[in-house]
């Protein structure tokens, strides 16, 4: 493990250019540019909209700016972790052609996917910011948690994103189950509807780890309050747990990935 | 013992023939299937299913050297050189490597199609192990080598395929490792540029660069490498200087020829003797001997050696026999013919082979072929010309008149 860090540092730089490879080739020739990475997240928060207005049609209740606020600032968390996973899993497939014939750590090709990917995330938090502001929302102190829940989610989207780039390498069809948890995986995830709204359910959707997460993301912007802690704490005790078996199970595979590519 | 720079000790590399399971949705009912008949199923995996790319190979490189690896298509090269550079992990043995290694296999396999030269020229620097600011400081020395200046904030997809090879060479050209690993890299872009990487290998092994070459290109390791190991079905067949390497996979190649008791005539042995002895290596204008030994078995006769000579394109460039400067022998049962051409290497520097064959008039017939019989490696003693023929240009009167 120790060896393995060593490396990482001695490596960093080809960490930096295969991630800046990444987003340059996205932005590069598309015509959207920037736009890209406001995408999913706009279409995200088009949906919490819907959902939101019918759950305020069937209650009764007026649909306020901060429920919107609350879909919105989660949907760009949600967007950054599906589309880590989804890349995570062709990063290793994908770069065939660096696997077979030149050496480095493999571990670089899913680190450099979530560098790549947060670059997305900043640009879309960037826009994000200004919107609210723009909407006027008031935020409290308790901001100073999200870098800790950038921590937490990070590690979750590293742990996943070494099992499932490994694993498809062997296994072609990991792509498309992993596509499926993707897809289905909002359902389960508060992204559209609140914790609460859920009423004893709350704490089967907490048992998805990326949920208290977000759950706390909406907490500590949009009601400026503090996170749950004990769920907040299962997150980052899956988190750590993911990747430490994730890194581990990527080390012992990796001998083998040239031959089985 | 410090001055090895690479050792490879009792290296074992087994591979899986045959269609793995790739999916899950294979996977699992072969594996359900294996639980419940145990016995039969194992089967399945080992014996016929695995076979031995490398087998025992063993070798050492002193610092400095250059050390070439010669073999078949399937001999076990690229694996050796795979292994060498930690893309693969060998199944038995162990393999030691001192100094930053580079391994030029496919030199452009970073590229990627949409960035521009200039943004490649950093993506597969830093693959190949180059610090950022290295390759700042010799950007301009790998621009001008590639010899794309014009085209290098281009997207490298819209470069040939030629293109493509140069800017990578270039770039891999210029890592300065401790140690090289190059395979067949020198077998890109047209003739010139082809030079160019050869005189910049050179450059390379100069400066005291080890370097482990794999090539077809027998001219090439033969001009680059002192030692050479030369493989066949991942077994190691022979190892030590080149010249005489390249002699044992010319014989290999020529021994795979079928004769038997019908045989007419058989070839017993061709040697090519020039001024200094035995060899492979001559100069343009040498005057050799080709000494050809045949056995009969049969009678024939209006038996005749021809003899010729291809150059590198496969292209024959010279054409005789004995029959055709005025020699057929008749032969009986049991009779040894020795023959001696004599003949002037009029051609210039480059790899030709010659080839010898037993031809029966009588029977309109080849008993016998050595194809090729030896492959000889022409340098030139000058450099003021270049060409396949030697045509001796010298000035013999010159008239400058000034204005």
């Amino acid at each position: 493990m120790r060896q393995a860090l060593a490396d990482l540092v001695q490596y960093r730089e080809l960490l930096w250019t295969l991630a800046y490879r990444d987003i340059r080739i996205k932005y590069k020739q598309s015509v959207m540019g920037f736009l890209w990475a406001l995408l999913m997240p706009m279409l995200i928060v088009l949906a919490g909209v819907i959902v939101r207005y019918g759950y305020s049609v069937l209650s009764n209740t007026p649909l306020r700016m901060t429920d919107i606020a609350a879909v919105a600032v989660k949907s760009v968390p949600w967007a950054f972790f599906v589309s880590t996973v989804r890349f995570s899993t062709s990063c290793l497939i994908g770069n065939a052609n660096l696997v077979t014939k030149i050496y480095f750590p493999r571990e670089i090709f899913p680190i450099s996917t979530v560098i790549s990917n947060m670059f997305d995330f900043m640009v879309a938090s960037a826009a994000l910011t200004v919107a609210l502001t723009l909407a006027g929302l008031e935020v409290g102190l308790q901001v100073l948690w999200l870098p800790v829940l950038l921590v937490v989610l990070v590690s979750l989207c590293l742990g996943i994103g070494f099992f499932v780039s490994a694993a498809s390498l062997f296994f072609r069809d990991v792509k498309y189950i992993v596509e499926v948890f993707l897809t289905f995986g909002i359902f389960f995830t508060p992204v559209l509807y609140t914790t609460d709204m859920v009423g004893d359910a709350r704490e089967f959707i907490l048992l998805n780890p990326v949920a208290p997460v977000l759950e706390s993301v909406e907490f500590v912007i949009v009601r400026g309050r503090a996170p749950d802690l004990p769920w907040l704490g299962y997150s980052a005790a899956v988190g750590l747990a993911l990747l430490f078996f994730g890194f581990r199970f990527f080390k012992r595979v990796e001998p083998a990935f040239a031959e089985r590519i | 013992m410090s001055d090895v720079a690479l050792r490879l000790e009792h290296v074992y590399k087994k591979f899986r023939r045959g269609e793995l399971h790739d999916s899950l949705r294979d996977q699992i009912p072969a594996m359900i299937g294996r639980m419940l008949r145990r016995p039969l199923a194992r089967g399945e995996l080992t014996g016929k299913q695995e076979f031995w790319a490398l087998q025992d190979v063993s070798f050492e490189v002193q610092k400095g050297e250059a050390f070439g690896i010669i073999g078949h298509n399937g001999a076990g090269k690229s694996t050796i050189l795979k292994i060498l550079s930690g893309v693969m992990k060998p199944t038995k043995g162990s393999m030691t490597v001192s100094g930053r290694l580079s391994a030029l296999i496919e030199v452009s396999a970073g590229f990627h199609p949409d960035l521009t030269g200039r943004e490649n020229i950093y993506l597969n620097g830093t693959i190949l192990g180059m610090r950022r600011r290295e390759i700042d400081s010799k950007l301009d020395a790998i621009i001008e080598f590639s010899g794309l200046a014009d085209f290098i904030d281009t997207p490298v997809k819209r470069y040939s395929s030629g293109m493509y090879a140069r800017l990578g060479f270039s770039i891999a050209a210029h890592v300065d490792p401790d140690v090289m690993i190059v395979d067949e890299v020198l077998s890109v872009g047209d003739h010139v540029f082809q030079q160019k990487c050869l005189n910049r290998m050179m450059e390379i092994i100069r400066n005291g660069t080890t370097v482990l070459f794999v090539s077809h290109n027998l001219r090439a390791v033969m001009e680059l490498c002192q030692r050479s190991l030369l493989l066949d079905h991942g077994k190691t067949l022979m190892i030590g200087p080149t010249a005489s390497v390249i002699k044992g996979y010319m014989d290999a190649v020529r021994n795979q020829r079928k004769t038997d008791e019908n045989t007419a005539v058989t070839i017993d042995d061709v040697t090519v003797t020039g001024e200094r002895g035995e060899s492979i290596r001559f100069d343009t204008g040498e005057r050799v001997r080709v000494r050809i030994e045949v056995t009969a078995r049969q009678p024939v006769k209006d038996f005749s050696l021809p003899l010729y000579i291809r150059d590198e394109d496969y292209r024959v460039i010279f054409d005789t026999s004995t029959r055709r400067l005025g020699r057929a022998y008749d032969l009986e049962p049991g009779d040894k013919l020795r023959c001696e051409y004599e003949i002037d290497l009029a051609m210039g520097p480059g790899t030709y082979q010659i080839c010898v064959s037993a031809y029966r008039h009588d029977k309109e017939e080849f008993c016998d072929y050595w194809d090729p019989a030896a492959t000889l490696y022409i340098g030139s003693p000058v450099e003021a010309w270049k060409g396949i023929i030697a045509c001796k240009p010298r000035i013999v009167g010159d008239e400058l008149i000034a204005s």
